[in-house]
Formats: structure tokens, C-alpha cells, sequence
């Protein structure tokens, strides 16, 4: 009998986790943002002809990038570049994110994912129009510790509508935002940090926490090799 | 002792799909018959019995309204229907306790 009482409560507590939070956020989907976010690094890396630990302020392209590329066309380079993670990044996350849902039986398009979206949304577009006006400012070595500091924000404020663990994401992000400030000759290898590195942890310990026990999975199983 | 406890549940949760229909609107201002349809996994059905009970209670608030053409029904735990939801847990605990 009070077994029975115990086990309602628990459902109670299930359902409204359920109800409210997002669950259906793929581990995988962090680790291939975070491979994009490397690959949009290298390609920078590689395009600019500067080191990791390079400086990416205009004064630095004055002096040296100019044999290279403008000022100018260094910065819609970047544009581009940076762009071109955007999209691919949410387009993998989308696609791991639906197919974890459609492996649950649940469809993505909830009030609770809604509730995601528009909590990424808000702070981030804030994010993109602050990096806008730092390069039009001629700020650009600002636009790195921006970014991460906005983004570790933007995780904290929706860790509330999917797994809490998002919130240690979020504040390691701000942390190496803040670090970043300060050294600021490290901005190429702290964006690297933090938007590739961090988020292939972050993924492929979710992963392992929250995706991999779940029935119908036997791809990556390795015990049973 | 046992039956003092017992007689402070409500009756109206005594059904499994009430109580969870509950404790969805509990946690969220309005959730539409389709999304309760499917956090429950219940038949249209039955979600609708269950639901017109709650209402009659006066337990749960229905909004009817139209999107475009469709039809889309809201549901919502009134004032009343929390503070019963929130004494019929009450209760549940106090008797997990006393028997535990």
C-alpha cells in the first residue's frame, strides 16, 4: 500500500520534469557542435596565417595581415566563417536533438522545447548584436571573451527548461569569458576552448549520463563487441 | 489513525490519470488536450472524462479557442485545484510516513 502511494509520488515528480523540461537534448548533439566549432577554427586558423596564441585586433592586422588580406576582408572572413559554425552547429544539434526525441516516442516541438528556444534565443541575438557593434566600434579583441561570457550566460538562463547539468557548461563558459578578458592574446585558442573543446566534453559525458542506457541503442555499444 | 489519514485524500485524485493531469497543470500555466494527450499516453477518450471531472470540480479552467481554423482546447489548474492537489499530497506524505 505505501509502496503504492511512493511510487505515485515519483510519477508525480517524473511527470512534472517531463512536462516542463526538455529532454530530448542529444549528448551527441554537443559533441558535433563542438567538432564544427573546431573546424570553423582550423579553417581560421589556416585562412589568417596566425598562430593559436596570435592576438586578433586590428592593430595586429595592420602589421602583419596586410600582406595577406585587408583589415576588412579578414573581418568578413571571420563573418563568414563564423556564420557558416552557426548554422551548421544548430543544424547537427537539430538532427541528433529530433532523432533522440523520435528513438522516445515524443515529438520535439513542445511548450518545454518552446520554452528552450526562446530562452537561447533572447540572450543570444543580444550576444550577436553586442559582437556587431564591438567590431564597429573597432573592438574586435573584445568579440572572443563576449561571445563566451554571453554564451555561458545564455546556458545558465536555459539550464532551467532542459537537464540542470547545462548550468556547469554555462559556467565554465563564463569563466574562460572572463579569462579571456584578461589574456587577451589567447583569443583564437579560448574560442577554440570554449566553444570546441568544452562542448565535446559537455556532450560525450551527457552522452554517457542520459542517452546511451536508453533501449533500441546498440551502435557504440562496446561491451558487446 | 490509519483511517484518519486516509480520509483527508481526496477523492477526485483517487484515479491515477487525475492525479497526474494534476500535477502537469501544477508546473505549467496552460497545456493544451494534445500535449496532455501525449505526456499522459492516454485515449482521447479518457483524457476528456477525466478532464470534464476535474472541471466539474472545479479543479481545472477550460479555454477554448481557435487557431486559424482549428480548434485548440487549453487547460489550466484554478486556485482550488491546487490547494487540493497540494493537501491531497500533503496527506499522501503524512501517510507514507505513519506507515513506513
Amino acid at each position: 500500500m505505501s509502496r503504492d502511494h511512493l511510487q505515485t509520488l515519483t510519477d508525480i515528480r517524473g511527470l512534472m520534469e517531463r512536462s516542463t523540461k526538455f529532454l530530448s537534448l542529444s549528448g551527441l548533439s554537443g559533441v558535433s557542435a563542438g567538432l564544427v566549432a573546431m573546424a570553423g577554427a582550423v579553417v581560421a586558423y589556416l585562412r589568417l596565417r596566425t598562430g593559436w596564441f596570435t592576438v586578433l585586433d586590428s592593430e595586429r592586422y595592420e602589421r602583419t595581415g596586410r600582406t595577406l588580406m585587408t583589415q576588412r576582408e579578414t573581418l568578413e572572413f571571420l563573418l563568414v566563417d563564423a556564420l557558416a559554425v552557426l548554422v551548421l552547429a544548430v543544424l547537427a544539434a537539430w538532427f541528433f536533438t529530433s532523432r533522440k526525441a523520435r528513438r522516445q516516442g515524443l515529438t520535439v516541438w513542445t511548450s518545454a522545447s518552446r520554452r528552450l528556444v526562446w530562452a537561447l534565443a533572447i540572450p543570444l541575438a543580444a550576444a550577436g548584436v553586442f559582437c556587431i557593434g564591438l567590431v564597429y566600434q573597432h573592438a574586435v579583441w573584445l568579440v572572443c571573451p563576449t561571445m563566451l561570457t554571453f554564451y555561458g550566460l545564455t546556458l545558465l538562463n536555459a539550464s532551467r527548461h532542459t537537464y540542470r547539468d547545462l548550468e556547469y557548461l554555462g559556467l565554465c563558459e563564463i569563466g574562460l569569458g572572463l579569462i579571456a578578458l584578461f589574456l587577451t592574446g589567447y583569443g583564437l585558442l579560448m574560442w577554440t576552448l570554449g566553444f570546441g573543446i568544452l562542448h565535446i566534453i559537455y556532450g560525450t559525458v551527457m552522452w554517457f549520463k542520459y542517452d546511451r542506457v536508453t533501449p533500441n541503442r546498440v551502435a557504440f555499444d562496446t561491451d558487446s563487441e | 489513525m490509519m483511517n484518519d489519514l486516509l480520509s483527508r485524500f481526496n477523492k477526485a485524485f483517487e484515479s491515477k490519470a487525475r492525479l497526474s493531469i494534476m500535477s502537469v497543470l501544477m508546473v505549467n500555466d496552460a497545456v493544451s488536450f494534445n500535449e496532455l494527450k501525449e505526456l499522459l499516453a492516454l485515449t482521447d477518450g479518457n483524457l476528456a472524462t477525466h478532464l470534464r471531472s476535474l472541471e466539474e470540480q472545479g479543479y481545472v479552467l477550460v479555454q477554448k479557442q481557435f487557431i486559424g481554423r482549428k480548434p485548440n482546447t487549453n487547460y489550466s489548474a484554478t486556485d482550488a485545484g491546487k490547494q487540493a492537489f497540494t493537501d491531497h499530497l500533503n496527506a499522501l506524505e503524512a501517510f507514507i510516513r505513519g506507515s513506513g
